[in-house]
């Protein structure tokens, strides 16, 4: 639609509905801020404001760090996403090269399981994972966030689309420069398929530090918990209506991932929607 | 009456100027093609005078009438694009009949399905109908009429989008490097069509290509451009024999022309690669200046003598009816280059010593400037310079 | 300029032969095959164990669960066919949660795409501020659910909250958002569109940007320039095709809600907000019903897969297009 130069009647109007759809979008995210900011005795009282009458952030924000142990959720989350992460390019950067590059016996019927595999979602299998974590007998540990998510078949896809736009010649070049297969993974095709790898490592790490679903499955001990289901405890357990620690908690929780996105949109549009979009 | 005057355009796009000044005038049922290398800023005023840009300054006319800040749509033009811009969507006939569904209906009878049924719509549609598939049929591609750009070949796209081009006999036709996605046969044939177009419509065109083959064999006049300005607008003979600057002459022309330093000797003979040559034009002795000689002006010569340029043959190219021969003669850095006739030029290895000469007429002198220094008491050069097959 | 290329081509001949000749040298075909098929299979193992291990096992799993009368801590099992699945589908809690996700899916994917689209044309029909208000837009899409879930809580509560303050200061009617039969399932979807529309927003612009402006300079020559014209002749036919992937990953998404259930609803008031995803959660994990749970799960995977399938065809469909 490029190309079109509005009248300022249609320029006004561009700006009324997007300044619109922008409030309905921010204001969730205001009212956390500011309830974060307020004390109870103004949370309840009947009159409100955007900004509090009395600040009392360093209360509500200290509740949320001491009270519960919410850098502990926040930093079992980071744990989790960045194991989660490391064994996915792992284990996916190679199978993606053999898959790009290499021509074996079975190699299309591999890649069949690797697109039937992008089918399934994990939702669906969580009661038979819940089964094998607890025959092998970690549930309830760091290993149970983790196991279920080493391999992405995504990940397989999609680092498998980039190998295959790298020339051959250059894989053949590295055979004679004497590099092994492994060598030219992670010393050729990774970095050549950089863009890909940041792109996957932002979904993957957005998607585990979002995912309520598993964490509420497969951890009960408050130590393990990831950020959200941390929170949920918290909202659950001790917030009752205590609405001013628990927005301060919210807030810390969302905030990682935005302040990240604001700093590289780009890559994070890119990631989020699966590299189909530019 | 068509005829378009283009004065003082200028045009910039944020800190790059793309036009500097541009005055032009173009006869009624002209066809002129704007040529230059990529970035001159040849589809740039054709775009505006399409009315898809809009110039800073300047003015367009088109017809007697100013069009500027008039849109596109009512400057009585059409135009074909370098991708065709056919639209995916649509079948053929839908392609070629939109410019006269946009204009003989209203936006309500447009509407897919109940447009067709509103009063005073019927009749008109029929009549579009008519004439898209008379338009198919001067281009021969009714029989595609129902199907997608996309099952069509390179050439037929192309004709697609002339019909719908033509369908509305606009006063002037605009062609932004119309060809540049054929391959080199089909080139050769829709450049054919495109003149014979021309011919039985006899409207203006005004046509954009970087290809200086397409440029000589359509044109009524060439008008070259580089970095923004018009260098010279002639005949494409006379853009080829008797160019105004440095640029012209070495855009035009293949293998490319021969330009070497000299120095006036003394009035009426210059010193140039070893030898002394005479020269048709006045210009103070001692003064340095460059001279360009086309390949096609080296006349193989036995003997040495004066007026005969030597030097010893690097490689010989064979083209069939011709030899180029690259050859350096003492006091040069680079090669010049001969074409000379297969026949009349005996077996010319590398290595041997060759002679060469050229007549006074033909050689072409550029100030420091790279302005053309013309003779000022010999005729215009000989027009009959033959033109080479621009394969 | 076209006569001196075949020098240059007859001197680059050569040295492309030589290339052609250590290539296939390189990747010798016999000697190296067996060289090649053994990295292959070795730098596939992990991945392809963990396939079988972390998706295949655990897929054939549910669906033994599922025909069986399997339950936690059971050392036997013994097929019982359908049974599950009648029992299941002779749920009202089950046709209440199937019901409840279909009603929502069909609220949120058509609030989704259209503000999506509306958004984007908006959005790309000028410079100014483009970037600020895409980013605003794509926002929720990042925010973790279960935090933000807590947020739209707190503002749809039913006497602290902004939604009914304003409403009130406005002379309308309030109402217990949550807690309410008639509006749960609206709110939710509120919130769903509000979670996703950018996500619709985004891909929208990506599909806007591929149009070749070509097109639109064609248009405007041909005489469709007015915005209305420009946007029937060439913008919403041109998005047709990513309109289709946009309707049915957005649908995808709505599908797996989860997260908001949770935190607001449970599912309540009664089974009015129930949704397939919670409903296998509660009862496979809180419940401990395996088996009717993997038969939800199976009726889930059904769906999922069938407008997976949907998408990689219209994805097809998208490349014969041009």
């Amino acid at each position: 639609m490029s190309a079109i130069r509005l009248s300022p009647a249609a320029a006004i109007l561009r700006h009324g509905v997007l300044v619109l759809t922008s409030a309905f979008i921010l204001v969730p995210f205001v009212w956390m801020v500011s309830l974060s900011l307020k004390s109870p005795g103004e949370i309840f009282r009947a009159t409100f404001s955007v900004l509090p009458a009395q600040f009392y952030g360093v209360d509500n924000y200290a509740k949320a760090i001491t009270s519960v142990p919410l850098p502990r959720y926040m930093g079992n989350g980071l744990l989790v996403c960045a194991l989660i992460l490391a064994a996915q390019i792992l284990v996916c950067a190679p199978a993606a090269y053999a898959l790009a590059k290499l021509k074996f016996w079975g190699r299309d019927f591999i890649f069949a399981m690797v697109l039937v595999g992008l089918l399934l979602p994990h939702q669906v299998l969580s009661l038979p994972s819940f089964i094998l974590c607890y025959k092998l007998g970690i549930l309830n540990t760091y290993l149970a966030l983790v196991i279920p998510y080493v391999v992405s078949p995504f990940g397989i896809f999609l680092f498998r689309q980039f190998f295959r736009k790298i020339p051959d010649d250059i894989v053949h070049a590295a055979r004679l420069d004497g590099l092994t297969e492994l060598a030219i993974v992670w010393k050729i095709m990774v970095p050549m398929a950089l863009p890909a790898v940041i792109a996957f490592s932002i979904f993957s790490v957005v998607a585990h530090w979002n995912d309520l679903f598993w964490p509420l499955i497969a951890v009960r001990d408050g130590h393990l918990m990831p950020a959200p289901l941390g929170i949920m405890a918290f909202k659950n357990e001790e917030a009752g209506n205590d609405y001013g620690p628990l927005m301060a908690a919210s807030t810390l929780v969302v905030a990682p991932l935005l302040i990240a996105f604001l700093a590289a949109q780009k890559w994070f549009v890119e990631g989020m929607t699966g590299g189909s979009v530019k | 009456m068509s005829g378009i005057a283009i004065r003082n355009i200028r045009k910039s796009f944020g800190a790059t100027r793309v036009l500097h000044d541009v005055s032009l005038s173009i006869a009624d049922g002209e066809f002129l093609t704007l040529l230059g290398p990529s970035g001159c800023g040849k589809s740039t005023l054709l775009r505006i005078l399409a009315g898809l840009e809009v110039q800073d300054t300047g003015s367009i006319e088109i017809g007697g009438r100013v069009v500027d800040g008039i849109r596109p749509k009512r400057r009585d033009v059409a135009m074909v694009f370098q991708s065709y811009a056919l639209y995916p969507h649509m079948s053929v006939a839908a392609n070629i009949a939109l410019p006269l569904r946009m204009r003989r209906l209203s936006r309500a009878q447009r509407l897919p399905l109940i447009g067709r049924w509103l009063p005073g719509s019927g009749p008109v549609i029929s009549g579009i109908e008519m004439e898209v598939s008379r338009t198919a049929e001067a281009l021969g591609i009714a029989h595609l009429l129902n199907r997608r750009p996309g099952q069509l070949s390179g050439g037929q796209r192309q004709r697609v989008a002339v019909g719908r081009a033509m369908v509305r006999h606009p006063a002037v036709f605009l062609m932004d490097e119309p060809l540049s996605n054929l391959d080199a046969k089909l080139r050769v044939q829709m450049r054919a069509e495109i003149k014979d177009l021309h011919r039985r419509l006899g409207v203006t065109f005004v046509y954009v290509t970087h290809d200086q083959a397409e440029a000589m064999t359509l044109s009524d006049r060439v008008v070259v451009m580089r970095d923004g300005e018009i260098l010279q607008v002639a005949p494409p003979q006379e853009i080829y024999a008797d160019p105004n600057d440095m640029r012209v002459a070495e855009f035009l022309g293949s293998p490319k022309i021969n330009m070497v330093d000299a120095t006036m000797r003394e009035p009426g003979l210059v010193d140039l690669a070893g030898s002394a040559l005479p020269v048709a034009c006045e210009i103070a002795p001692g003064s340095k200046f460059t001279v360009g000689i086309r390949p096609e002006a080296f006349q193989f010569a036995e003997h040495p003598g004066p007026g005969v340029i030597t030097g010893s043959v690097r490689m010989v190219e064979h083209m069939g009816s011709d030899l180029f021969v690259y050859f350096d003669p003492c006091g040069l850095e680079h090669p010049l280059i001969a074409r000379l006739s297969a026949e009349r030029a005996p077996h010319i290895v590398a290595g041997q010593t060759l002679h060469v000469s050229v007549r006074p007429d033909q050689l072409l002198v550029f100030n420091r400037d790279g302005r053309r220094v013309r003779a000022r008491d010999v005729s215009r050069t000989n027009p009959s310079t033959p033109v080479r097959e621009w394969a | 300029m076209s006569a001196s290329l075949p020098a240059v081509s007859r001197l680059a001949q050569p040295a492309e032969g030589a290339a052609a000749k250590l290539s296939s040298r390189v990747s010798l075909p016999r000697r190296h095959s067996f060289y090649e098929a053994m990295w292959g299979w070795a730098l596939i193992a992990p991945a392809l164990v963990f396939l079988v291990v972390l998706f295949f096992l655990p897929v054939i799993g549910v669906f033994v669960i599922a025909f069986s009368d399997w339950q936690f801590g059971a050392s036997s099992l013994s097929f019982v066919g359908l049974a599950n699945f009648r029992e299941v589908i002779f749920d009202e809690g089950f046709r209440a949660s199937l019901i409840n996700t279909v009603v929502y899916v069909v609220m949120v994917v058509p609030g989704t795409v259209l503000a999506g689209l509306l958004i984007a044309l908006l959005i790309e029909s000028s410079h100014s501020c483009r970037a600020l208000y895409r980013a605003v837009h794509f926002l929720p899409f990042m925010a973790t659910a279960t935090a933000m879930a807590i947020s739209w809580e707190a503002l749809l509560h039913p006497t602290i909250g902004l939604v009914n303050h304003s409403l009130a200061a406005l002379g309308l009617p309030v109402a217990n958002w949550l807690r309410d039969e008639t509006t749960v399932l609206p709110v939710l979807a509120v919130i769903g569109i509000w979670q996703n529309l950018g996500y619709a927003m985004v891909l929208f612009m990506a599909g806007l940007k591929s149009i070749p402006l070509d097109l639109y300079d064609a248009a405007d020559v041909d005489g469709a320039d007015h915005w209305l014209d420009r946007l029937r002749t060439v913008t919403i036919p041109m998005l047709g095709p990513v309109s289709m992937f946009v309707v049915i990953v957005v649908a995808l998404r709505a599908f797996e809600t989860f997260d908001t259930v949770q935190i607001l609803t449970q599912g309540g008031p009664g089974h009015s907000s129930e949704m397939l995803l919670y409903t296998i959660y509660r009862e496979s994990f809180e419940y401990l019903r395996a088996g009717y749970g993997a038969a939800v799960a199976i009726v889930f995977l059904a769906i999922v897969v069938a407008l997976t399938l949907l998408q990689a065809r219209s994805m097809d469909k998208r490349v014969h297009y041009q």
